[in-house]
């Protein structure tokens, strides 16, 4: 089933700032001066802590919520300035699935697929094997007279997707869609997700607070902190040369590479006196991933190095791998340039005795 | 028991029904729409009417602490002008179905908000009209809670419509007065008694398989 007739609409946000009022006349500032582009065809993630603003983010992109200033363009569409009618046709050009599904409790899987072309007016007549395609494509074919409570959340994630796809959207919109199932069901939602984007060409931004999410099926992604954007781009250059505080806590929790609690407790981050030995933070990405650095590291300057934590993994195509070491401190500025002259990163932590 | 008290009882029985039948009817006729605009007028929601909204709740709640042989009394002549007579099964149909349109009202406004409020955030983002999320999704996700409601509705208007019966109305209270209680006639009291007794427990029976039929939200384990 590879079509790829609807092709995917650009995000385009532009300085744009929501604050809510609150019923005792205080204000809440969700967003502040977002500028992001979501280029045609992407997945971009958006990844930040809860109350960074996130889901105030992606309501705007169909119009459930509208910019206090600035500009969001869908397809070119200003959506904060759009009414009634004009409103609904975005809207039906923008699919959103739901961390709770939200799928019609009293509607079979068809019926409740079926609801979105009901609503854009669609002939029964023509409803009917075009829901039935949807289903066959999240792979519900035996499931198409149940109802909700007969589903497994990753069966009614489904349900969610197709009916968010059945209007055949530009743009599919997934707040925190993964988070309510077990890491298994995550990963074939996420694979239909992926799918979905390749066949369809249509455009994802989701939103979720893994960073393993974003890693496997983001080709672009965003870090929002306290409604700001602290960090965008591409992923991969994200996950090798992320410098806010916010998006490294993210990465150290999903590379799973952190230093050994012994350890966080007697780093300093200034060396004093008595201090023998430099802890270092080494990413490595692209073509040396996969290369005995290290090894090479103590023939060549004769530094012996510790391995005190670390791991390998891809980001797509990509490898990435991170490592914590330590090594003599007087031979630190050395070891580095030594590093980096081959195209690792690194970054010191502190310094041990 | 003779035969005669028997074919009365019978015919004060298809009054009852009748009366009941019709000021359910109206009843929801008004009330469906009067809920479901209580439901969704609030400031913010679906039909934000935030003043309508008010004026219209304090006239149901004025409504409903009306106590109902005081209502039948009090519109007497405005049932005269609707219906040409304030005595029969017709003119009691008037404070039946004012009585029941706000307690049906309530009701349904209950029921649907209780719809989750994430079922009409997706709608909003599949671009549906307001109309549409009331029609397409909360009155459908709503619809067991209606018709328990319904259910209750129809269980007051039953025990409402023996009241009538006291000012003129027909039907099995009015049978119960004029020969149970003025002609002393404990039998056929006790045969109204009995028969009321009867109905209330069909509707309510017939009431909740309906309403658990429309469900689907339990696992379907009932059969069919
Ligand atoms: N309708 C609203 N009225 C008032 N304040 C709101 C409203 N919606 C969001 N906010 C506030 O805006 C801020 C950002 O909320 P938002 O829901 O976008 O966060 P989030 O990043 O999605 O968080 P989470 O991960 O918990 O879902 C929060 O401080 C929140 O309290
Ligand atoms: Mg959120």
């Amino acid at each position: 089933m590879t079509r790829t007739e609807p092709t995917g609409a650009s995000i385009i946000f532009e300085n744009v700032g929501k604050s809510f009022s609150g019923a005792d006349g205080t204000g809440v500032t969700a967003l502040k001066d977002v500028s992001l582009t979501v280029d045609a065809g992407a997945i971009c993630g958006i990844i930040g802590r809860s109350g960074a603003g996130k889901s105030t983010l992606l309501r705007m992109v169909n119009g459930l919520e509208r910019p206090t200033n600035g500009t969001v363009l869908v397809d070119g569409r200003d959506v904060g300035r759009a009414r009634g009618a004009e409103l609904r046709a975005i809207r039906r050009d923008v699919g959103m699935i739901f961390q709770h599904f939200n799928l019609m409790a009293q509607r079979s899987v068809f019926d409740n697929i079926a609801l979105p072309l009901e609503i854009a007016g669609i002939a029964p007549a023509r409803i009917e094997p075009r829901v039935n395609e949807l289903i066959e494509r999240v792979g519900l074919t035996t499931h198409r007279d149940r109802f909700p409570a007969e589903l497994s959340g990753g069966q009614k994630q489904r349900v969610g997707i197709a009916r968010a796809l059945a209007t055949k959207p530009k743009v599919l919109l997934s707040d925190e869609a993964t988070s309510a199932l077990d890491p298994e069901t995550t990963q074939t939602v996420l694979t239909l997700l992926r799918d979905i984007s390749r066949d369809l060409g249509l455009t994802i931004v989701l939103i979720t607070h893994e960073m393993a999410v974003v890693r496997d099926i983001a080709s672009q992604m965003a870090v929002i902190d306290g409604g700001h954007i602290v960090e965008s781009g591409p992923t991969y250059d994200v996950f090798i040369q992320s410098a806010h505080p916010t998006t490294r806590s993210f990465l150290s929790g999903v590379t799973g590479v952190t230093l050994p609690a012994f350890l966080s407790g007697r780093l300093s981050k200034q060396r004093n006196a008595g201090d023998q030995q430099e802890v270092l933070r080494v990413t490595f990405a692209g073509p040396h991933a996969t290369d005995p650095m290290l090894a090479r590291l103590s023939t060549d300057l004769n530094v012996s190095v510790n391995i005190l934590a670390g791991a390998i993994e891809e980001i797509g195509p990509h490898p990435f791998g991170n490592l914590l070491i330590s090594l003599d401190a007087d031979r630190g500025a050395e070891a580095r340039a030594y590093l980096e002259r081959h195209g690792l990163l690194t970054e010191v932590l502190g310094y041990v005795r | 028991m003779s035969a005669n008290v028997i074919s009365l009882l019978i015919e004060a029985t298809l009054q009852t029904c009748y009366m009941v039948a019709a000021s359910t009817i109206l009843g929801t006729l008004f009330g469906l729409p009067l809920g479901v605009f209580l439901a969704t007028s609030q400031r913010g929601e679906l039909l934000s009417a935030p003043l309508v909204n008010k004026v219209l709740g304090l006239i149901v709640n004025a409504a409903r602490s009306v106590p109902f042989i005081i209502l039948v009394v009090a519109i007497i002549p405005f049932t005269r002008a609707l219906v040409g007579t304030s005595i029969g099964t017709n003119a009691a149909i008037v404070p039946l179905t004012i009585a029941a349109t706000p307690f049906i009202a309530r009701l349904v406004e209950n029921s649907i908000r209780e719809v989750d409020a994430g079922l009409i955030e997706a709608s909003r983002a599949m671009g549906a009209t307001p109309f549409q999320i009331i029609r397409k999704v909360l009155i459908r996700e709503a619809l067991p809670g209606i018709m328990l409601g319904l259910t209750l509705a129809v269980v007051s208007l039953i025990g409402y419509s023996a009241m009538v019966g006291a000012v003129g109305g027909e039907g099995l209270g009015d049978l119960g007065i004029r020969y149970g209680y003025q002609r002393f006639m404990p039998d056929v009291m006790l045969a109204v008694v009995a028969i009321l007794i009867v109905m209330v427990q069909l509707v309510q029976s017939v009431g909740e398989w309906i309403a658990a039929r429309v469900d689907k939200r339990a696992a379907r384990n009932r059969g069919h």
